[in-house]
């Protein structure tokens, strides 16, 4: 089932997507877009549409309903939707392939853009496997869609913008947050001094990061700073959460426990596409290497938004904008000298917006213990391997992610690593001293995700009558 | 660990675990789980271990579920229709 090659194939719909199918289908491009979500919005504006339908947008926040522009001009934009389409496999020449859940299609680009997004870094602490224990995006995914908050005994452990943005709307919806455990070790003052051309040229999210504080201090949600070594505990489920601050261990009762170390791009697809990636040691994480306009080095494929690199909502917009005018560009649909200037002043607003995250990304840089966790810790939950294991294995020789997974099965589950290759590829790197870089990732393959024959028999079936 | 959502008028009736149960419409397979109030959602093919949904985006396979008597969905990525049947999803290794 190929429907007619698109110039471009969007697969993401967040800002970065939106904002690139706008601005390519403007620039006379023809353009699908390609999301797993039953409704385009991504992470940040994630059901928006429905949540304004039923009145609960405004309360979300300004921010949240500025994703309602976006996801409109879409709508309007003439660019093709694959909604509720997971994209399966990208080959480097721009042939997508994509399920429903039923039956899969091939969706031709003659350029491909990869703006999947961010995923959570993970959290390897003692006891996140326990039911109960989930992400603090988990929880907020649950809000924006169908409005449930959390009850009685939840606690929030971690640091970022995003713990206090949730737990200030939490509380503005009438949900109840037990507490929040903060993890973030950089201290403030130095890091703004460190900081102060961006935080004076941010200062509209500094002012909204105070916002929350005062709302969460106003709702006497209790805040501990300076903590470390949070553990769930409980027999089958999370009872009672852990934790050390100021030298002494502390514990409380708890029916769920919440978890957020800050987003890393999401870099999947481009790995098993082969774009060259670099370590970024700033983020802590792996991003595709990309020029300005988002494109990597295999001729067909752009990347835009947090899975090129953390930027947040408005940065990602930008990033979509830019990534269009590549892709039009490189069709020979407009000059570069025409891509350029319609390019100056997006990159303005690229600037304008990012001026905050040298700040962001010292302040809530992750805690070393959960880069590379304690032997006992389970890094691996789909294969339940420990960080011990993994250390054994480098001890007895693997150089590298792909001979840890050959040695002890971590990354052969159904996530395919999602959950435990940053920890693995920071936890081999402390141990056989060596760079992230150097030790690098583990090799992606597709299917991205586990398919059903029945999925593939009918995209079988339709090539063959083609 | 969440409140009851209050009843919306269009709620979408599901079966989890052999019992009815009413979610808002636009619900995962995974958050009806979690609103029927199940302790865990699955136990690990390896470690024998209950799990739950864990991020809700389609990242962590926790949220492996019987739908519809098919077994090993990404109950998180699946929106419920009326009548649609949830169970939990023990052991086998079936990816
Ligand atoms: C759980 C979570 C919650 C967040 N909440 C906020 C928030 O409240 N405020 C904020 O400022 N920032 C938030 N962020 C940060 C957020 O990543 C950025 O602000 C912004 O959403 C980035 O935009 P984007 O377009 O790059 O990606 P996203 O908005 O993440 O959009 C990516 C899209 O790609 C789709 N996708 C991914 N893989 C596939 C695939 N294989 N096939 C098809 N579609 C796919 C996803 O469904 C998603 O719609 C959050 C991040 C995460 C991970
Ligand atoms: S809860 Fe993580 S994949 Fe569904």
């Amino acid at each position: 089932m190929s429907d007619r090659p698109f110039d471009l194939v969007v697969i993401g719909g967040g800002p970065a997507g939106l904002a690139a199918a706008s601005q390519a289908r403007q620039l006379g491009l023809s353009v699908a877009l390609v999301d797993e979500q039953p409704a385009p919005g991504g992470q940040i504006y994630r059901a928006v549409e429905r949540a304004e339908a039923e009145g609960r947008a405004t309360a979300l926040g300004e921010d949240y309903r500025h994703g309602l522009g976006l996801v409109r001009a879409f709508h309007e934009c003439g660019a093709t939707l694959f909604a509720s389409h997971q994209a399966w496999q990208v080959e480097p020449g721009g042939r997508v392939f994509a399920t429903d859940g039923k039956a899969s299609r091939l969706i031709e680009g003659r350029r491909v853009l990869v703006a999947v997004g961010a995923i959570e870094r993970p959290v390897p602490i003692r006891g996140w496997t326990l039911p109960g224990v989930m992400s603090v995006g988990a929880a907020q995914i649950l809000h924006k869609t169908i409005g449930l908050v959390p009850d009685a005994g939840v606690w929030i452990a971690g640091s970022g913008p995003l713990t206090l943005h949730f737990a200030a709307e939490i509380v503005a919806a009438g949900g109840r947050i037990a507490g929040i455990l903060d993890t973030a070790h950089g201290r403030l003052p130095e890091t703004a001094l460190r900081h102060l051309g961006g935080v004076v040229r941010g200062w509209r999210y500094v002012a909204r990061g105070l916002g929350y504080l005062a709302r969460l201090r106003m709702a006497d949600v209790r805040r501990v700073s300076g903590v470390e070594n949070v553990e769930a505990l409980g027999e089958g489920r999370v009872e009672r959460v852990r934790w050390r601050s100021g030298g002494q261990w502390q514990e409380a009762p708890a029916s769920g426990l919440l978890l957020h170390e800050g987003v890393v791009p999401n870099t999947h697809m481009t790995m098993a596409i082969g774009c060259a990636h670099d370590w970024d040691e700033a983020q802590k994480c792996f991003r595709p290497r990309t020029d300005r306009f988002g494109m990597t080095d295999v001729e067909a494929i752009l990347v835009a938004g947090d899975c090129g690199s953390i930027g947040g909502a408005r940065v990602a917009e930008c990033r979509g904008r830019l990534a269009a005018l590549g892709a039009a560009a490189s069709l020979g649909v407009i000059s570069a000298a025409e891509r350029d200037r319609l390019a100056g002043p997006v990159e303005a607003e690229v600037s304008a917006h990012g001026a905050l995250r040298g700040f962001l990304d010292d302040l809530y840089a992750p805690a070393a213990e959960l880069c590379v966790p304690p032997d006992d810790v389970m890094v691996c939950r789909c294969e339940g391997i420990t960080a011990g294991r993994i250390r054994e294995a480098a001890s007895l020789g693997c150089r590298g992610p792909n001979q840890v997974k050959s040695f002890t099965r971590c990354g052969m589950g159904p996530c395919q690593g999602r959950m435990c290759g940053p920890t693995v590829t920071a936890t081999l790197a402390a141990a056989l001293g060596m760079t992230p870089q150097e030790v690098g990732a583990f090799r992606i393959r597709p299917p991205l995700k586990p398919l059903r024959l029945g999925e593939l028999a009918a995209l079988a079936d339709a090539e063959a009558g083609e | 660990m969440f409140r009851k959502p209050p009843e919306a008028p269009d709620a979408v009736l599901v079966e989890v675990e052999g019992r009815p149960v009413r979610v808002p419409p636009g619900a995962s397979a995974a958050a009806a789980a979690l609103i029927a109030g199940l302790a865990s959602t699955r136990t690990s093919p390896v470690t024998g271990e209950p799990r739950a949904p864990y991020c809700m985006m389609g990242v962590c396979f926790e949220c492996l579920l019987v739908i519809d008597d098919e077994p090993s969905q990404q109950g998180c990525m699946v929106t419920v229709r009326p009548g649609m049947r949830i169970r939990r999803q023990e052991g086998a290794r079936e990816l």
